[in-house]
């Protein structure tokens, strides 16, 4: 438990299989999440989706402290980490003790990509995730920084939140350049962290069709040594639906 | 990279040596009378002129509310519990506490990080992680530890506000019934207490004593750290 880098060597004792996206927002890192889960079920396979701060726990709390704009670079750091906590416990674990696949969109790598950009000690929100497990598979879906922005200013969100772009760091009064010089500055840290805990990284700039057959090409690789749990249908039982978080996107 | 001033790794932006203040950390379990003394606390030390702030544990705007939420679902894992603590403890620090102590306040903290690790180190036996997320607590000017016996506790507890859920860690299913699970829990987290008073060098109080005896001793501690104060002002230790 107290082993100094459990995250990075370890690997879970459980069934299940644990795959995580990360990358900056407009990265595609979601659409291509989303196909491989498409495709995961077509297989017959049981498919568990959780994705960053979405935990019932600490959402009001994230939503009310961005909204009177009182977070702090740690503060923030904290919620993220109770929320990932709290979704560990409750939605990563048991899937993947049952032998489910989990699906994460996003993992404890943009805590340390992004809190580290806000000014937190990069040692410390390390140690802050130490209970976290290892994923099976980690992708990184890297992009550079103008394509982000244009498929984001063209996308249906049209113009960036508050927090997306970083505005609460004052590094430009304008959204856009705020967006670009704050995820640039999370680009670097990524950059770090993909030497750091070996995540796979993935040309962003390509078509997404080209994209998702590279993944499932590299999921098939890892998925060899895995024996799938059926169940009586080949669709996910009604008693996993229950605990389903819909994609906002 | 840490600062003697933090307790690990510290926040890195902000600068210690602007804290003007003296922070003095009031610790000890449920029931040990512990705001009862910093309100007394308060009065004296305003009285001698001194600002003074207070905080207390759980009592952050940012988190109290989600903290309490949390407690009445009471299902809530060790890691989501501490780092609850944690978030409520960060918002108070970077909202209370430093302010106050850059104006130079003394700042009277009604628990403070030992608690968290107290209450974590019971249900994990692990004391690494929990010390690793509250690095970025400041280290006190001083800690004063109200130290009663769980025998003593018990009596006062039912006397006073009754055992609940959470006082008798009854998450830790310790014992068949709320006294059985509170006078065991309550003797883990005294015993926890008790090894760190040594490692942190606590100044040991007896809160069996009378309320009147407890703040002398209390008293006989702050004077020498507010003295402390008073002479770095008056050499000048400026220096930004």
């Amino acid at each position: 438990m107290s082993t100094s880098h459990p995250t990075k060597t370890a690997p879970h004792p459980y069934p299940g299989k644990l795959i995580i996206v990360e990358g900056i927002d407009g990265s595609g890192k979601s659409t291509q999440l989303q196909l491989l889960h498409k495709w995961l079920e077509s297989k017959g396979h049981k498919v568990f989706f959780t994705e960053w701060n979405s935990s019932t726990l600490v959402k009001e709390t994230t939503k009310r402290g961005k909204k009177s704009k009182s977070l702090t670079p740690t503060t923030f750091s904290l919620l993220h980490a109770t929320d990932f906590a709290s979704r560990l416990y409750h939605h990563i674990l048991p899937p993947l003790k049952a032998g489910m696949i989990v699906l994460a969109d996003r993992y404890m790598y943009t805590a340390f990509a992004r809190d580290v950009v806000r000014g937190v000690s990069p040692q410390w929100v390390r140690k802050l995730y130490a209970f976290a497990i290892k994923p099976d598979m980690a992708f990184y879906f890297k992009v550079p920084i103008e394509v982000a922005i244009s498929r984001l200013l063209r996308g249906t969100r049209g113009q960036f939140k508050y927090y997306e772009a970083g505005m609460d760091m004052n590094l430009s009064p304008d959204p856009t350049q705020s967006f670009r010089i704050f995820q640039s500055r999370i680009l670097a840290e990524y950059d770090k962290i993909v030497d750091e805990f070996g995540l796979l990284t993935m040309d962003a700039t390509q078509d997404i069709a080209t994209q998702q057959e590279l993944m499932r090409t590299l999921v098939s690789e890892t998925l060899r040594d895995y024996k799938p749990k059926r169940g009586t249908y080949g669709r996910r039982t009604l008693f996993w639906r229950r605990f389903d978080v819909h994609r906002p996107e | 990279m840490a600062d003697a001033r933090f307790f690990g790794d510290g926040l890195t932006y902000i600068d210690p040596s602007e804290l003007k203040g003296k922070l003095i950390a009031i610790e000890g379990t449920d029931g040990v009378g512990r705001s009862t003394h910093i309100e007394l606390l308060q009065e004296w030390l305003e009285i001698q002129g001194y600002g003074v702030m207070t905080t207390g544990w759980t009592r952050s705007n940012l988190m109290s509310k989600s903290i309490e939420m949390a407690k009445a679902g009471n299902i809530v894992d060790r890691w989501s519990l501490s780092l609850l603590y944690a978030t409520d403890f960060a918002d108070r620090l970077e909202h209370q506490i430093i302010p106050a102590l850059r104006s130079g306040f003394v700042v009277l903290a009604d628990r403070y990080i030992y608690t968290a690790f107290a209450r974590d180190f019971v249900r994990s036996a692990d004391r690494t992680w929990i010390r690793d997320v509250f690095g970025f607590a400041p280290i006190p000017d001083l800690v004063c530890y109200l130290r009663i016996d769980v025998e003593t506790l018990a009596l006062r507890v039912i006397e006073t506000t009754g055992m609940n859920y959470w006082e008798s860690g009854m998450d830790l299913r310790l014992g068949a019934d709320l006294y059985d699970s509170f006078k065991k829990y309550q003797s883990l987290l005294i015993e926890e207490f008790d090894k760190m008073a040594t490692e942190f060098h606590f100044n040991i109080v007896d809160a069996r004593k009378s309320p009147e005896d407890i703040q002398d001793e209390l008293k006989g501690y702050i004077l020498p750290v507010l003295q402390d104060r008073k002479s770095a002002i008056g050499t000048g230790s400026g220096g930004s």
